[in-house]
């Protein structure tokens, strides 16, 4: 059986699985050591599911206190932002883009080196060692801990940050080093500036991971644990304390993948309904679609593999206005049991609306009774085109797909929408985000600029998705289990050379050995 | 008139307006032109009227694969040492730079130049919006030879381009531009003062900063930004603007073509639009169609931008379900006559359309 744990800033929640089966699920606040509150609610899962350690064969966690520490601006290291490059990239040293609250707390500590590579594989310079050295002495002088290595077009060749590492770590013993092309993909500032975030974040990672190990070994749970990254797939803990940065943004991912096995599909579209807020997304092949578009953490530019989620105003406490017509993006918020008509308060929410409609049964309905029909038909006719909208943007094609409603506010929705074929509202849907992390996959992705002159372009995909099948075999999947989910080629405008970006990502079930 | 940062915002988004889905993000070239005025000069924009006839201009510009850019981040003198080789090679001393495209990122190389030299920067450029190539000039329509051209990489290397025409420099510095890794940093058409009058387009880089401007002060009083657009349109030499469709994206196709990357882009009407507006694109958006009626034709201007927000929108980004607004502009008179219709006309572009100016469409 496995475990799937999601720890929020509020609360930590766990699953037990049989298989896609949820045996059991627990709430509990998340607590201040960590440990601690994983721990309760694994005992609670494994008690009330009847399992005994030895049965768990792995327990997968999605967690948000990286991204959390990060736009808080607690507990990061100083970095070494160290670019391979020159005599290119000068117009625009490290750091250039942050705000300077972040980028003061991680010291502007540059070193820009001779190096890099051009988008056909050839050297910008060779890599100039004497100048690593000369920075590795410098960090050590400066007590630097962690440095982030980014070389330009590493996603076509790693050579140069993987040698670069070796010698860093030669001067600066224990050194945390962070190698952009693990993390980003091509846009060199964007990858540049999440490989110095990750480094920022070495310590936490540390701390983190170890925290969950004393957790499960306290508990005498000896299963193998994995915590889940933005593109809901797995890395290993030990992976993870290397590269914390991809775990940003798991939230939603796992939510979504939570969604698509409570409803039993893999081709959807995903209403996840709050209090403030519902987040649209698509499911394709089970996974999220990415956003193609580059995303800010706290105030910096990056290119992650993020979900493609669109927020929309609307959620169980969103207030309703003019007859009905207009609903939000205002919100009562976590004050809906105060502040909402059926509890008594003075602002008409869309839970009053529900509830006046006779399709929920939340507080007093008496005390919505006075609300006209017409009313309660604009409101609940505005909430159903707001959700069908989003879903209709969020959709990449003008075919029918189910909607899986999940989250609170799942019972704003009645009636079936337009963009839809039809609406799923599953079971055990307050958990989705912990059984999304329970039944996480592994994967592996390339995204890189192929000249097809010569190559050609069959071969150039072929060669790809090979590599991309490869690497997901070495993050730990069953071979026999992976699939190429997703494939996007971009052709490189203004340059007749038929060079183009091609991106591949590929999926596998986790080897589990017990 | 001096530059701030603010305006730089402006101008940029104004940049992507005119560059009709192509020229690339201005973000890296404003990041650098931010970067190069705080270590050097604030950048002083000068109206062509105010250029000696006798004064050498010497314009600047980035070449290549903005996707190269993205992630060779330039050394930010390359543009600076290829303006110097063609000072050297002239004899002479330069008075200004100049944009040779004001869409997209070109809009911002020769401020940097500008910051770097402590040179005045002339409100103007040769192309009135993007295009993909460097014959595609008025300053070529009307008469400039585009060589003696530089082009030069993060070494200062250095390609000093002589040819019998313009078509042929393109040729030649585009086979440059790949060896020097995709993107190369160019100075060409060196021209005087009386040129510049005579065949650049005019007051172009105010224009890209009123626009940006237009759009962002609408959003933030909450008016309606394609209003504010065509009401700022008919008081710049870009006389007229209107809407010819609001829907969906629901299609895009892409392919390389010849170099080029090229598609289509289906738009299904929403609202009192009806219909299916088909944009060819090759690089930039060339013709809009509703139901095989010509729409709006290059060079005039389509421009797709947010139905919400009026954010241009970039060819790389287009994608299905957005809700767009699609926008036709006059170009100036300068850049429809016969000549300038040869070159960069719909025959340009390999169509058989003739071009019909977007104030007489339907």
């Amino acid at each position: 059986m496995r475990i799937g744990i999601d720890v929020g800033g509020t609360n930590t929640d766990a699953v037990l699985m049989d298989g896609m089966e949820v045996k059991s699920w627990h709430k509990t606040p998340t607590s201040a050591d960590v440990s601690s509150g994983i721990m309760a609610v694994l005992r609670a899962v494994m008690t009330e599911g009847g399992a005994n350690p030895t049965d768990i064969t792995g327990v997968m966690i999605g967690t948000t206190h990286f991204t959390n520490a990060v736009v808080e601006r607690k507990r990061l290291l100083q970095v070494a932002a160290i670019r391979l490059g020159l005599p290119a990239t000068l117009g625009l040293p490290p750091m250039i883009d942050w705000p300077d609250d972040l980028g003061s707390t991680l010291g502007y500590h540059r070193y820009m080196i001779h190096g890099g590579h051009e988008f056909d594989g050839r050297q910008i310079a060779p890599l100039n060692e004497d100048e690593l050295r000369a920075a590795g002495r410098d960090m050590k002088k400066k007590g630097l801990r962690a440095g982030a290595i980014t070389s330009v077009f590493s996603p076509v060749n790693p050579d140069m940050e993987i040698r670069a590492a070796e010698i860093i770590a030669e001067e600066v013993p224990d050194v945390a080093l962070s190698l952009s092309h693990q993390v980003g993909r091509i846009g060199f500032l964007e990858r540049e500036n999440a490989t110095i975030m990750n480094a920022c974040l070495a310590d936490l990672a540390t701390k983190v991971v170890q925290s969950f190990r004393l957790a499960l070994s306290t508990l005498n749970i000896t299963a193998p644990f994995y915590i889940s990254q933005n593109d809901g797939t797995l890395m290993t803990a030990e992976y993870v304390e290397k590269y914390p940065v991809l775990t940003f943004a798991s939230g939603p991912t796992n939510s979504m993948r939570g969604a698509a096995l409570l409803a039993g599909v893999k081709e959807a579209m995903v209403v996840d309904i709050g209090g403030t807020t519902s987040d649209v997304g698509m499911l394709l092949h089970g996974f999220p679609r990415e956003s193609s578009v580059t995303v800010e953490i706290g105030g910096v530019r990056t290119n992650f593999r993020m979900p493609d989620v669109l927020a929309i105003g609307l959620g169980g406490g969103s207030l309703v206005r003019d007859n009905g017509l207009r609903i939000g993006p205002d919100s009562v918020g976590y004050e809906l049991t105060e502040k909402a008509l059926v509890f008594g308060g003075d602002v008409l929410t869309t839970t009053d609306i529900v509830v006046a409609a006779g399709l929920a049964d939340i507080g007093d309905r008496s005390k919505v009774a006075h609300l006209t029909p017409e009313l309660i038909e604009n409101a609940i006719v505005t909430m159903h085109r707001m959700v069908d909208e989003a879903v209709d943007k969020m959709k990449t094609s003008s075919e029918p797909l189910p909607v899986i409603l999940v989250g609170g506010g799942a019972v704003l929705m009645s009636r079936g929408l337009s963009s839809a074929s039809h609406i799923l509202k599953p079971p055990h849907f307050s958990v989705a985000n912990a059984i999304g992390a329970g039944i996480a996959q592994v994967g592996g992705e390339v995204d890189r600029v192929f000249s097809l002159e010569g190559l050609g372009r069959d071969a150039a995909l072929a060669q790809a998705k090979a590599e991309a099948i490869a690497k997901t075999v070495a993050a730990g999947a069953r071979p026999e289990t992976v699939q190429v989910t997703d494939i996007e080629e971009v052709p490189l405008a203004y340059l007749p050379s038929s060079a183009t970006r091609i991106r591949v990502k590929a999926v596998g079930d986790l080897v589990v050995t017990k | 008139m001096i530059l701030n940062s603010a305006d730089l915002i402006d101008l940029c988004r104004g940049a992507a307006f005119l560059g009709t889905g192509g020229g690339g993000d201005p973000y890296i070239g404003r990041l650098m032109v931010e970067h190069a005025i705080s270590e050097a000069h604030p950048v002083e924009i000068i109206d062509p009227s105010d250029v000696p006839d006798d004064a050498l201009v010497i314009p600047t510009a980035m070449m290549g694969a903005p996707t190269v850019l993205v992630e060779k981040i330039p050394r930010g003198n390359e543009a600076v040492l290829s303006l110097q080789r063609l000072e050297r090679h002239l004899g002479k001393k330069v008075f200004a730079t100049m944009p040779i495209e004001i869409g997209g990122i070109n809009s911002t190389m020769p401020l940097v130049v500008g910051a770097r030299l402590n040179l005045p920067v002339v409100d103007a450029d040769g192309m009135g919006r993007a295009f993909p190539e460097l014959q595609m000039e008025t300053f070529n329509v009307y008469g400039v030879h585009g060589t003696p051209m530089a082009i030069t990489n993060e070494y200062g290397d250095c390609t000093l381009i002589e040819t019998h025409d313009n078509k042929m420099m393109e040729w030649i510095a585009r086979g440059v531009a790949i060896r020097m890794g995709g993107a190369a940093y160019i100075a060409n058409y060196p021209m005087t003062g009386e040129q510049v009058k005579r065949t650049s387009v005019p007051n172009t880089l105010t224009l890209a900063l009123k626009i940006g401007r237009c759009i962002r002060e609408a959003r933030e009083a909450h008016r309606n930004p394609f209003d504010a657009l065509l009401n700022l349109l008919p008081k710049t030499p870009y006389n007229f603007g209107k809407i010819i469709f609001r829907g969906k994206i629901s299609d895009m196709f892409r392919e390389t073509r010849a170099g080029f990357a090229a598609g289509r882009a289906r738009i299904e009407g929403l609202g009192e639009w009806k219909g299916v507006m088909v944009i060819e694109i090759q690089n930039e958006n060339l013709t809009a169609r509703v139901d095989g009626v010509l729409k709006a034709i290059v060079p005039d201007l389509i421009c797709i931008l947010d139905s919400e927000t009026a954010e241009p929108i970039t060819t790389e980004t287009l994608r299905y379900g957005q809700r767009v607004t699609v926008m036709g502009v006059a170009v100036p008179p300068m850049m429809r006559t016969p000549e300038a219709l040869a070159i960069f006309g719909p025959v340009g572009f390999g169509f058989t359309d003739k071009f019909t100016p977007i104030e007489a469409m339907d």
